[in-house]
């Protein structure tokens, strides 16, 4: 386990005041929020900040880890010493960012066993979230998937410890990004003899190399011969459910966009397949090529500028 | 039985109301009280009159956790927060539409 050294997460000084750790946390915050931010990797640096929060603002914590003194460096293998939090009581609870899923095992290994009684003095468990990715063709066929979480609970000596568990996760068909799906006691336990809480898991796609997706709606980049956009053709189409075949119409220009009613993600109603078509220009690599671009310069009379008026 | 092959079926929120609002308020680890406020503010609009029989959606849900997030670790009002969560609204779509124009701001 690697020691995490919280005074550096949070870019403060060891003597810092309680509100210097504050205001260096909500500086951090703005910049790392996962809600508000865009910059890559924020929401694992929102996390760690978080911890480090948690653990500094917050007085016996925060006594207990300055017990570790200066004999660590961040990224060095720790183990906690063997009177580590003696005399310590810790008061549930926390303040900040990070969900007690999210803690590091430094951080479960100091306080996990303390951090989380304010779940059971509450009656029902408490309900947990994750998020999940799965494939778009999940969406068409309906699928299953597995993830892995990791959740808090209570062991043979009383001790809170983080724990995995894979669930297997049936997709239903139809499903779009941003719903969720719940799952009945799937969350924490509950206390004494209380159900437990629920899992709720938000649904987000994987990126997809062909289409992309608004809603329940999909869109596809259609590529065309110069000739199948100005005389209109039947081409074929890709759909997450098979290929298609597609009247052009005459005179089509790149950025126009036919509509496949119903071909988008399924349900009441489906949403539709827009596709947007590309107009590509075949090279003029071969003198056959060069002859039949020299033949339309000459022959078609056309002025690509005429609505810049030059 | 063994738990590794079982596959769990759940319940899909979605466009639809299903979640009340004590089911809500409990996914957000808050008050019913607090959810009540969310909606007199106009963050969320339940389907249904009366507060035993609104119901709210996957959308709602997204929301009013992300206005959770916003109040704890930003330390903004309920009123903050809502002006956070339109503006946070809007630039999703624009770039959604920047996207859709095949012009990328990452």
């Amino acid at each position: 386990m690697e020691f995490k050294d919280y005074y550096k997460l949070l870019g403060v000084e060891r003597a810092a005041t309680a509100d210097d750790i504050k205001s260096a946390y909500r500086k951090l915050a703005r910049k790392y929020h996962p809600d508000v931010s865009k910059e890559p990797g924020a929401e694992a640096r929102f996390k760690e900040i978080g911890e480090a929060y948690e653990v500094l603002q917050d007085p016996e914590k925060r006594a207990a880890y300055d017990q570790l003194g200066n004999r660590w460096r961040a990224g060095q293998e720790f183990t906690p010493p063997p009177d580590w939090a003696a005399g310590f009581e810790f008061t549930p609870g926390g303040a900040s960012a990070a969900e007690a899923t999210d803690y590091s095992d430094f951080f479960s290994t100091l306080f996990g066993n303390f951090s989380r009684h304010s779940a059971s003095t509450r009656a029902h468990g408490e309900d947990h979230h994750a998020k999940i990715f799965i494939a778009l063709e999940d969406a068409f066929h309906g699928g299953t998937t597995t993830i892995t979480l990791r959740s808090p609970q209570v062991n043979a000596q009383g001790q809170v410890v983080l724990r995995e568990r894979s669930l297997n996760i049936h997709i239903p068909k139809g499903i779009r990004e941003g719903q969720h799906i719940r799952l009945t006691r799937q969350g924490a336990p509950g206390a004494n003899g209380m159900p437990a809480g629920d899992l709720y898991l938000e649904i987000c796609f994987h990126p997809h190399s062909l289409y992309q997706v608004q809603g329940r709606d999909l869109s596809l980049s259609l590529p065309l011969a110069p000739w199948e956009a100005a005389l209109g053709a039947t081409v074929k189409a890709p759909t997450p459910t098979g290929v298609v075949e597609v009247k052009i119409p005459p005179g089509s220009q790149s950025g126009r966009k036919l509509r496949l009613k119903g071909r988008g993600i399924p349900g009441e109603p489906a949403g539709d397949l827009y596709l947007v078509l590309e107009v590509v220009l075949p090279r003029a690599d071969t003198e056959q090529a060069q002859q039949i671009y020299h033949t339309m310069a000459r022959d078609l009379a056309f002025n690509p500028r005429h609505s810049l008026g030059v | 039985m063994d738990m590794e092959n079982e596959i769990l079926t759940g319940s899909v929120i979605g466009d639809e109301g299903v979640l009340a609002l004590e089911e809500l308020a409990r996914a957000c680890g808050a008050e019913a009280q607090w959810i009540i406020e969310l909606v007199a503010v106009g963050v969320l609009a339940p389907q249904g009159r009366e507060t035993s029989d609104w119901r709210f959606r996957s959308a709602d849900l997204t929301c009013a956790r992300r206005v959770a997030r916003l109040q704890r670790d930003f330390g903004a009002t309920i009123e903050a927060a809502a002006v956070m969560i339109d503006l946070l609204d809007e630039i999703e779509q624009l770039r959604a539409r920047l996207k859709q124009a095949g012009l990328d701001v990452d």
